[in-house]
């Protein structure tokens, strides 16, 4: 299920937190009751960390991540990183990275196994990219934006594009990402997805002044009406189990 | 899906624009910058919502005006084009918005509604354009001008007067003003037009008017104007003060063909010119000619109020002469521009004096292109006339001619075709006649009509007189065949001057025009 929240009446709360399958990134200094409703949704399955970036609480648009690797720009303090590595999983590789474009949450957009790019990225940073976070990489733009990251959302099992994303793009996009794609809007028509919307493969967040209709579509592509924390990993148990046998 | 660009050879991928469900509705739509459908969004937003719907707009019942804040009237017509750029203005916050159409819907005239549809387009969240029709009411409410009331409650109530005066004994000089003053639609703002003795009286509703209006007159003849004005009311808190103005405005009393004695000193200052000399055209200068040795000047205004000398003999005192003997001396000379003079010495004898004894003259005169033996010609009679004139009392010595000859006389002719009517005719202000004046009665009334027959003599004589005024076709006109036949003998270049039809042929006055001049406007209209 999609859950509606705002930030300090900001509906745009994908700038605030970085949702993935294995962790969730919250700003720090927000209000209490913003961080219990992360808490109570996904405490019992993956950790919820606060923290900032470089200071700031605009850590949704600085940092990219799945559930095997993080990314940080190269603003991120060193106590923020110490913090991060100590509050995440293990199995998590959380690495700092040399970018002109520090902004990696808006350059770039990835699931568990393929991201997007911005087209201008640094051959060590795509390098890194593919290391770390275990993904393809594809430099990509989205109805003509390069922003990647701000104008779509995507998981393991569905993504949300750009409303206004040609019939040919999507069909490239989701080609290339293996997930059905729609295009769509958040926050009452706003096209800036990842903005109004933070996703994985179970739960998903919106802003406040999403409407019905864009929830309804939210779930239908994300798959979230029937989807478990375990669910993932059974099917994937069995995909696997699948191939091997 | 592909195709080749085929400007630039670069391969392009077509771009098949999708649909996205409507944020509030969810019904399938082409993305727009709202991401809503039209019905949704016109449901969420209405760019009207800040537009003024009734407006009460005043309007002037007398003079069809309506009022545009702060004092501007604007003429209109119901359903006109005017109006409707009158409405659109006075809708407030339609600035914010762009407007896209306006038509009246149709009302009653009487339900003192106008109503008038807009259509408006506004961007809308985040760049999306929303159009939208809306009704404006317009209340009429009556209530009549400063200028209207002002003339319901008392309708001469004039600001400014101007006291247009010429100390002569004939209104020749005013019918001629009153001509140009149609022509050129100088006195159009004119409250009150009044005849009075030796002059006229305009009344304005402002001082503007009146200044514009002597700043006409002064540029057709030479005045001298000199204004008062009067303390009618005062409001000490806003420090309004209220006058009535009154311009005494005087002509100057030289007139065409009045014979002038020049005073010594203008004489040196002209070159010894004169000092007697006949005025031959009056327009903002005056043009001054010696008959004796054909030299001429012209004085403007400022240097004729310097010297401010009155005219010795006047056109009245004309007296006819025949022309016995014709002697010409010089060859053409022209003076300022078209008219021709040509110096000439002739032996006249009044025609009072034919056959009773054998006085006669022998003069020089201008008039040498004109004047044939047996002619009748008009001239100053300075053997008999006994002129006490200061100015002529200054020379000493001075010896005067007998006979000063001023311009070749039709009066013969005139009484053969006998009291023909004109082919043409002029209008005439809405003059109200001076109460005073018309205790004279029937002795004054005759005296202008023949003065009036005297100047529409000299605008069939001198085309140059013609030149500035607008002359009406008279419809009544029937060529006789009598006039023609006994025109038929006579010698054509010696006939009775006549205006050549081309100059009146396309102009006709109105009926009313010629009834009343009630309404002066449209007439002249037509003359322009």
């Amino acid at each position: 299920m999609a859950t509606r929240l705002r930030f300090e009446n900001s509906c745009e709360i994908g700038v605030f937190t970085k949702l993935t399958n294995a962790y969730c990134l919250v700003a720090n200094e927000g209000s209490e009751s913003f961080y219990s409703i992360f808490e109570s949704e996904l405490a019992d399955v993956i950790p919820v960390v606060k923290t900032s970036i470089g200071g700031t609480r605009i850590i949704g648009r600085l940092c990219i991540g799945n559930k095997k690797g993080l990314l940080l720009p190269h603003t991120t303090t060193d106590q923020e990183l110490q913090h991060l590595r100590n509050s995440l999983p293990d199995e998590v590789v959380v690495q700092r990275i040399n970018e002109k474009l520090s902004a990696l949450g808006n350059c770039m957009a990835c699931n568990d196994h393929v991201a997007l790019t911005h087209t201008d990225l640094d051959k060590e940073t795509e390098e890194m990219i593919a290391d770390v976070l275990g993904v393809e990489v594809f430099r990509q733009t989205i109805a003509g934006n390069v922003l990647v990251g701000s104008y779509c959302a995507f998981s393991n099992r569905g993504g949300l594009v750009h409303p206004h994303t040609s019939i040919e793009d999507l069909d490239e996009l989701s080609t290339l990402l293996q997930v059905p794609l729609v295009a769509g809007t958040v926050n009452r028509g706003s096209e800036v997805i990842a903005g109004g919307l933070i996703v994985n493969d179970w739960t998903a967040f919106c802003g406040s002044d999403t409407t019905a209709t864009e929830l309804s579509v939210i779930e239908n592509v994300f798959k979230l009406r029937e989807a478990q924390p375990n669910d993932v990993a059974n099917e994937m148990r069995k995909s696997l189990i699948d191939t091997l046998a | 899906m592909a195709a080749m660009d085929g400007e630039s050879g670069m391969f392009v991928v077509q771009q098949t624009i999708g649909s996205v469900l409507c944020c509030k509705c969810g019904i399938p739509m082409t993305p727009n910058a709202a991401n809503m459908c039209v019905k949704c969004l016109r449901s969420e937003v209405d760019i009207t919502e800040g537009l003024q719907k009734h407006v009460i707009i005043t309007h002037c019942p007398e003079c069809d005006t309506y009022l545009q804040p702060p004092r501007t009237r604007i003429k209109a017509q119901l359903e006109s084009k005017e109006l409707l750029t009158f409405c659109c203005k006075r809708v407030k916050n339609l600035s914010k918005l762009k407007l896209i159409h306006a038509e009246f819907v149709w009302t009653e005239p009487h339900s003192k509604r106008i109503k008038v549809k807009l259509r408006v387009q506004k961007e809308v969240l985040n760049g999306a354009v929303l159009e939208q029709a809306c009704v404006v009411e317009y209340v009429v409410q009556d209530q009549m001008c400063e200028s209207c009331s002002r003339a319901q409650a008392n309708g001469d109530q004039w600001v400014a007067a101007v006291q247009l005066r010429q100390h002569v004994s004939h209104r020749r000089t005013f019918f001629y003003l009153e001509q140009l003053i149609l022509k050129h639609d100088a006195a159009v703002r004119a409250i009150r037009i009044k005849q009075m003795d030796q002059g006229i009286d305009f009344f304005f509703g402002s001082r503007s008017h009146a200044a514009k209006f002597i700043d006409f007159v002064g540029k057709v003849v030479p005045v001298k104007t000199r204004h008062d004005k009067q303390l009618v009311s005062h409001d000490q808190k806003s420090n309004n003060f209220n006058y009535k103005y009154t311009f005494s405005v005087e002509i100057c009393p030289i007139c065409r063909e009045d014979l002038v004695c020049l005073p010594p000193k203008l004489v040196a200052n002209l070159g010894n010119l004169g000092p007697l000399v006949i005025c031959t055209k009056v327009s903002n200068s005056i043009a001054l000619l010696d008959p004796s040795s054909l030299r001429h000047c012209f004085l403007d205004t400022e240097q004729y109020w310097r010297a401010s000398f009155k005219s010795l003999l006047t056109s009245k005192q004309l007296v006819e002469y025949v022309v016995l003997d014709v002697d010409i001396v010089s060859s053409d000379v022209n003076i300022g521009g078209d008219s021709k003079h040509v110096l000439a010495e002739v032996q006249v004898a009044r025609v009072s004096d034919f056959g009773k004894n054998d006085t006669m003259f022998f003069v020089k005169t201008h008039l040498g292109h004109l004047l044939n033996v047996g002619d009748y010609a008009l001239g100053y009679d300075l053997y008999a006339a006994n002129s006490n004139d200061m100015e002529l009392d200054k020379y000493k010595g001075l010896v005067l001619p007998e006979v000063i000859l001023v311009k070749k006389s039709y009066e013969e002719k005139r009484q053969k075709k006998g009291g023909k009517a004109r082919p043409w005719k002029l209008k005439s202000l809405n003059m109200e006649v001076d109460i005073s004046g018309a205790t004279r009665g029937r002795v004054d009334e005759e005296k202008m009509d023949a003065e009036y027959e005297q100047f529409l003599r000299d605008l069939e004589e001198n085309p140059e007189l013609r030149f500035n005024i607008s002359l009406y076709r008279n419809r009544d006109y029937q060529p006789s065949e009598m006039a023609s036949v006994i025109d038929g003998d006579d010698d054509d270049d010696d006939d009775a001057p006549v205006v050549p039809s081309e100059e009146f042929a396309d102009l006709e006055i109105n009926d009313e025009d010629v009834k009343g001049d009630d309404d002066d406007d449209d007439g002249m209209r037509e003359s322009s």
